[in-house]
């Protein structure tokens, strides 16, 4: 064995004995006349004349090349089944300087893995793919693969593949080539010594453009399972030659490494220090609390209405008003698809005491913004409760006695002033107004902290101001 | 004091960025998705790394790949796509990488609905996955927490190189509430066993394949050494009420909310009710739960599932105390008025030397 490892050298990428594989280790865990230990030697070799050793990043599939961590004296990887170039992906995009390698056979990228090989190339991820297709899955002992021919005995087809159940042999190749992103893709097979050495060029270009930052490369190399294939070393290399390049026809498919100019570049944002990420997430909108004498209150409080009209942004405006009063405060919406279908509702707690249940089951205060709301939630209002309710749009009178209600015109209210969507502000005023909860100063000061369109702020304060002289002139009439 | 309102889910990027996370992998799913979309949004501006991925199941392959290369990784879905992501999780488990992984818990089982359930505690919990592992899982109870538990849960991970799941549910997420951000921004250092593609790290081998049996023997060994470590070191929980308490209720996320609710208003008449809130499920509070049995009190789980945790409650206790269950599924939560109504039930019950009596 030495005397052949001296006679036909090893890539200095190789570990010089294999420890790894436990036992023998001066062997390969590969068949007599298998093509991985070929093809790997060819990329240990590019690896040491790339200079790219201690980058390059080695990561195994799952089948055969497994175990492929055992020779490669590179960083590794082992890999679920499949999802290598996700894992790539994950790597490259921490390591940018890495020379990523995955190395995958046709059950572990065409099958299982179809979904990541084909995002991870659409994204142009940076990265080298070399797709080993032996037609057959070799390390579970012989089933049929995604390219398997038409015909061919294995397995999981004993009577051969069978077209109309099995449907045909993936050109991988091919769909790649469907792709935009790709730099280079090819096809070879090591079935011979020609095709060993256009192999060797395909491996190094592809990996030498990675090296250069240019983009995503696929080379799908047609290699030999006698093994599975129940052929001598020999015979599987003319059936090779016969049948797999009928079905895989060898050659290059595309390589516009030359013409590109690198990776389509991403906006940059710079990586931000400590006191800059800081800055990004509290910045501007950094509310301070602002006094010591607490109120001693407790408001439940239930907004809601049609989707549109600003509940969310009610509840949202009245709980940074209770903060900034340093109250304990929370607020939960409905959410999800009955948002796009139409109501919305959310539950507001302002307390000066911790808040349990941020749940309003039995709302103390309803701000009801149309006539549905109101039905849905008088029942359920607590005996002395405050119902606010738009009279714009609800045309009934609440029937509870046992409740305390008042009356705002809120749409026509805001409408006057141009702005219909600021109803959900004259609703909160009102409420303000009337139960004394928080002053109004507090409001105004809140308003633009959560307005999302900040041209209207002034109106939105005019607005305020026009539902204070309403609610003056039009006092609640007590129960 | 820099106090925003946000929502929980909002406040677990904020989390993540403070405690050093550089790399957000997602995929949408409701109600987890502004955790994706504040992520897509700090992340990027923050010059740190977001990518929305093709699947769940790439997601946590991107999550395998990049803590690999030494990263603090994370993202965040909800129950079907923690489903999606089980096998990655065995594999992060097996091949000992730090990650963080929220679930914000949606009802099932299959599509189910979009309202709150835990009922992937077993899944979270108790792996989810093949092999004899396990996830530090910490549980959040309000938009704070969200923030303060993903913040350190990347410092765990590293420190333990396990994966950490934050197991909250879809109201904790939903829910806006004030959140300090507080500092210092933490940051992962080099790990010493990762591939960075540099000569230091190139004889380094990121695997969970063991051929040899008594190698993989030893490999779960060592796992399980970790997570007896783990239990003395991390485990956490608060305890409302429960000194001077003749009932305490066992509750984590919303409901431990709704139970706190509960115990003022049971307090209000005259029952010294109490609350243990694990804050987390794994490593589990069975000593704390221990020491209550030894006191004679009786025990009520409320939880949004058919029972995980109330088994390890069982497990706790072992028998010797009561335990209730008020279990509600389907996305509902139970209010405060039906659990009282319950509770007093069942004390008058277990008072006459009823079933559990």
């Amino acid at each position: 064995m030495a005397e052949l490892i001296q006679r036909f050298g090893k890539a200095q990428s190789f570990y010089d004995g294999y420890t790894r594989k436990g036992i023998e280790i001066e062997t390969t865990h590969y068949c007599p006349g298998c093509g991985h230990g070929t093809i790997q030697k060819l990329i240990g070799e590019a690896i040491d004349d790339l200079g790219i050793q201690d980058r390059t990043i080695f990561l195994s599939p799952v089948g055969c090349a497994v175990f492929a961590y055992y020779y490669y004296d590179t960083g590794n990887i082992q890999c679920s089944h499949g999802r290598a170039p996700a894992v790539g992906t994950g790597v490259k995009r921490t390591v940018k300087d890495a020379v990523v390698i995955s190395y995958q056979g046709d059950g572990d990228l065409a099958g299982i893995g179809m979904t990541e090989i084909i995002h991870a190339a659409n994204r142009g991820e940076p990265i080298t793919v070399f797709f080993i297709n032996n037609a057959i899955y070799g390390m579970t002992g012989g089933q049929m693969a995604p390219t398997t021919p038409l015909g061919q005995i294995t397995q999981t087809t004993p009577f051969g593949r069978d077209v109309a159940r099995d449907g045909r042999p993936i050109g991988m190749v091919e769909l790649m080539n469907a792709l935009v992103p790709p730099v280079y893709i090819e096809r070879c097979s090591v079935a011979t010594s020609q095709g060993i050495i256009k192999t060797r060029k395909a491996i190094r270009k592809a990996l030498q453009a990675q090296i250069d930052g240019i983009g995503f490369s696929f080379v799908e190399i047609l290699s030999p399972c006698p093994t599975n294939w129940g052929m001598s070393p020999v015979k599987a290399r003319s059936w090779m030659e016969k049948e797999m390049t009928h079905h895989f026809p060898l050659g290059l498919v595309r390589d516009t490494i030359s013409s590109s100019t690198g990776k389509a570049t991403s906006i940059p944002y710079p990586y931000l220090d400590d006191a800059q990420l800081v800055e990004l997430l509290t910045g501007s909108a950094a509310v301070p609390l602002l006094k010591d004498d607490i109120p001693q209150v407790t408001h439940k409080v239930k907004i809601a209405g049609f989707g549109g009209q600003g509940v969310l942004s009610a509840g949202e405006l009245l709980a940074t008003c209770g903060m900034t009063e340093a109250l304990h405060v929370s607020w939960l919406p409905s959410y999800g698809p009955e948002m796009r279908g139409g109501s919305a509702n959310v539950s507001v707690i302002l307390s000066d005491q911790e808040i349990g249940s941020p749940l309003v089951d039995h709302p103390e205060v309803l701000l009801a913004f149309n006539g549905p709301s109101l039905d849905l939630f008088e029942p359920k209002m607590v005996s002395g409760a405050t119902i606010v309710v738009n009279s714009s749009i609800i045309q009934r009178q609440v029937e509870r006695t046992d409740v305390n209600v008042y009356y705002i015109p809120a749409t026509d209210i805001a409408k006057n002033e141009g702005l219909l969507s600021a109803a959900n502000v004259v609703m909160v005023t009102a409420y303000l107004l009337i139960s004394n909860a928080l002053p109004l100063e507090t409001l105004v000061r809140c308003i633009p902290l959560v307005l999302r369109k900040k041209s209207f702020l002034d109106t939105n304060i005019a607005i305020v101001n026009k539902t204070e002289a309403y609610v003056k002139a039009h006092p609640m009439e007590k129960q | 004091m820099n106090c925003r309102l946000m929502k929980g889910n909002e406040a677990a990027v904020y989390g993540a960025l403070m405690g050093g996370c550089t790399h957000f992998f997602g995929y949408p799913i409701t109600p987890a998705s502004e955790i994706a979309q504040a992520a897509a949004y700090y992340f990027t501006a923050s010059g740190r790394t977001f990518l929305q991925a093709e699947s769940e199941i790439s997601v946590i392959n991107m999550l395998y790949g990049a803590a690999s290369a030494g990263a603090r990784v994370m993202t965040a879905s909800s129950g079907p796509g923690i489903a999606l992501m089980g096998e990655g999780l065995s594999y992060l488990a097996g091949a000992r990488l730090p990650a963080v992984v929220i679930d914000m818990q949606r009802a099932g089982p299959g599509l189910g609905n979009i309202w709150p359930e835990q009922s992937d505690y077993n899944m979270v919990v108790k792996g989810g996955g093949h092999g004899n592992y396990a996830n530090i899982t910490l549980t959040p109870a309000s938009a704070q927490e969200m923030f303060d538990f993903t913040k350190k849960a990347f410092q765990i991970a590293d420190t333990y190189r396990m994966t950490v799941c934050i197991l909250s549910d879809a109201y904790i997420g939903q829910m806006m509430e004030p959140v300090e951000i507080s500092g210092p921004v933490l940051h992962g250092q080099r790990k010493e066993w990762a591939v960075y593609g540099d000569k230091a790290s190139r004889k380094n081998l990121i695997s969970s394949i063991y051929m040899s049996a008594p190698l993989l023997r030893k490999h779960n060994e060592d796992l399980q050494q970790t997570y007896l470590q783990v239990a003395q070191d991390i485990t956490d929980y608060e305890e409302i009420s429960v000194a001077d308490a003749e009932f305490v209720f066992v509750a984590y996320g919303i409901v431990a909310r709704i139970c706190h609710s509960v115990v003022q208003a049971l307090r209000q008449q005259g029952i010294k009710a109490g609350l243990l809130r694990p804050k987390t499920v794994f490593p589990f509070p069975t000593a704390a739960l221990g020491a209550i049995a030894d006191r004679n009190i009786p025990l009520g789980v409320v939880e949004l599932s058919n029972g995980q945790m109330a088994n390890d409650v069982d497990l706790a206790v072992k028998g010797r105390v009561p335990v209730f269950r008020y279990l509600t599924m389907g996305g509902e939560t139970p209010t405060v008025r039906e659990l009282l109504t319950a509770v007093k039930c069942d004390l008058a019950e277990s008072k006459k030397g009823g079933p559990h009596g």
